[in-house]
């Protein structure tokens, strides 16, 4: 049994920000790095069907610079068994990424391969469905149940206004996984050590073609029009939430 | 420029992206067709019929319901037999199934969650989020002459009106679909409390930060005389049910009154509950994305603001 796990190390935006000079991006000095939150249930799906099977092995895999092997370290500690990182520079979109992916699974040829619903950061909710596409392989997009039988699976896919649709997936299939499907293990203290010591195999990128989309400028976007900030201390604020309230519901 | 819309439905109802999908359309089109993929399509047509439909083309699948493989194929050739500029389907759960993965196999143009659109010279401008939603983009398809998006939910209100559109078929031929359909079960429907009938909601999220820390909400929404609901990070850690979550993969709620505490606003949280009467956000973050749709905001701590209102009620 052997699970591809796509993650990435998503950027995080605080409180403030700028912009690069040329406006297509945030400067990164305003960013902070992470995880992303999808791809740590991706990973410990993939462990629990792993350690069910008694045998085989998950393989985590991430598109960019060296920077990413920070979240592929913390899915090491997890209990990820070894990373591949594909060298890549610069803002990709999903289907770029979903090609530079698309060679590692046909060299590794995973029994499944996971990706998280979404990355937080750029949101696009496409890289797993790009990759299956150009693979060719059967996928389900947001998965909260796995049921896996022999050459398939039986998936919840979770629809919108809290209804799923199962579904019975041919495996090998691409499967991008939902949060809340189950509970992701923290890493122990010794685990993270042990995991600077497994390996993250480094391969460069073939052509990896032209994007789908470009941004040509980002800006912040304009604040809702008839949003009234209440000010003052906490016992202020809920005295006019109180009165707010009252008039509103009345 | 002509756009073609996918129609989405489930169970025998064309679903409301479908008529946002057809609002969107205008922003661009002289010509939109709405392709209407299903075993019976033709007792779907009459719910796309609307003003600023040109032609409604039937597409016949063995498939009642949706699965991945019989869209992809199916779009693939009417992309294929009607050279579309711009294909609009839904940033939707069944969107997500197969939209990537034909734009990729297609290398066309391709964005999704976009939330605005227009024409700019000869070329395509949409608009979309990053970093949590607190950036917005333009985007541009440079190169491609053939452009793929996907539609964040209620961006467009539904295209209404009666329609005089021309009805076309189009015979596809689809080989195998590898993830099939089998049951739907509903999993938020059996719960204590309808939230969607409230006039009051207390919604908590994220920020409360621990299990034990809810029974305080609880209290508090007891006190005002709220119901108490949730963002979904909250049904993910299994503290609270299903029925009590709030957005797009729970419940779309509009009470009278929306009382926000400790949520940031993911897009998927605002699409369920931004037409409340009166929305109140509470958040100490003063970037967070649920002021933009709220009506009064604080920038505060939600456990000191849950303490004062304790004193009041």
């Amino acid at each position: 049994m052997k699970v591809l796990v796509c993650v990435k190390q998503v950027a995080v935006l605080g409180d403030e920000v700028e912009f690069t000079d040329d406006e297509r991006d945030v400067d990164p000095d305003y960013l902070d790095f992470a995880l992303n939150e999808w791809d740590s249930y991706a990973t410990e799906e993939a462990l629990r069907l792993v350690e069910a099977a008694g045998s085989g092995e998950v393989v985590v895999v991430s598109v960019g610079d060296e920077d990413m092997e920070d979240g592929m370290r913390r899915c090491l500690a997890m209990g990820a068994d070894r990373g591949i990182r594909v060298e890549a520079e610069g803002r990709l979109d999903p289907i770029q990424v979903a090609r530079a992916l698309a060679e590692v699974v046909q060299s590794e040829s995973p029994d499944l391969v996971f990706a998280g619903v979404q990355s937080s950061d750029s949101v696009q909710a496409a890289t797993g469905n790009a990759l299956a596409g150009l693979l060719d392989l059967p996928s389900v997009a947001v998965v909260t149940k796995i049921d896996l039988g022999d050459g398939k699976a039986t998936v919840n896919r979770e629809l919108e206004g809290g209804l799923v649709d199962v579904v019975e997936v041919d495996t090998p299939a691409v499967i991008t996984i939902q949060t809340g499907i189950n509970e992701p293990r923290y890493a122990t203290l010794r685990a993270i050590k042990q995991a600077e010591e497994k390996e993250i195999d480094m391969r460069q990128a073939g052509d990896l073609g032209e994007p789908g989309s470009r941004v040509r400028k980002m800006f912040v976007p304009p604040k809702g029009e008839g949003a009234e900030m209440l000010d003052g201390g906490a016992a202020e604020v809920a005295q006019r939430i109180k009165e707010i309230v009252q008039e509103k519901t009345a | 420029m002509s756009v073609l819309v996918v129609a989405e439905h489930l169970r025998g109802q064309v679903r409301p992206i479908t008529l946002e999908l057809i609002s969107a359309a205008k922003e661009l089109g002289e010509e939109t067709a709405v392709a209407v993929i299903a075993k019976d399509p033709a007792a779907l047509a009459d719910q796309v019929d609307v003003e600023g439909v040109n032609e409604i083309v039937s597409v016949q699948v063995e498939q009642d319901e949706f699965e991945n493989d019989v869209y992809r194929q199916a779009v693939e050739q009417l992309i294929a037999a009607r050279s579309p500029d711009v294909v609009l389907v839904g940033f939707t759960v069944n969107g997500m199934g197969y939209a990537p993965a034909l734009a990729a196999r297609l290398g066309i143009g391709f964005a999704s969650d976009v939330f605005a659109l227009r024409r700019e010279g000869g070329g395509l401008v949409a608009e979309r989020s990053f970093y949590g939603s607190k950036v917005n983009a333009e985007v541009e398809f440079p190169g491609h002459e053939r452009t793929l998006l996907m539609i964040r939910p209620t961006s467009w209100p539904p295209a209404e009106g009666d329609g005089a559109a021309v009805e076309a078929e189009l015979e596809v031929s689809v080989t195998g679909s590898r993830a099939r359909h089998s049951d739907f079960q509903e999993i938020a429907a059996s719960g204590d409390v309808d939230i969607t009938t409230a006039d009051f909601l207390l919604s908590v999220g994220r920020g409360v930060g621990e299990k034990e820390n809810l029974e305080q909400f609880e209290g508090l929404a007891d006190k005002m005389g709220a119901t108490l609901s949730v963002s979904r990070p909250l049904v993910d850690q299994g503290w609270m049910p299903n029925s009590r979550q709030v957005g797009q993969s729970g419940k779309t709620v509009k009470p009278k009154v929306y009382l926000a505490l400790g949520i940031s606003g993911a897009v998927q949280h605002l699409a369920g509950m931004k037409t409340s009467g009166t929305i109140i956000a509470v958040n100490t973050d003063p970037e967070a994305a649920i002021f933009n749709v709220a009506h009064y905001g604080a920038v505060a701590d939600l456990f000191e603001v849950a303490e004062e209102l304790e004193k009041l009620y």
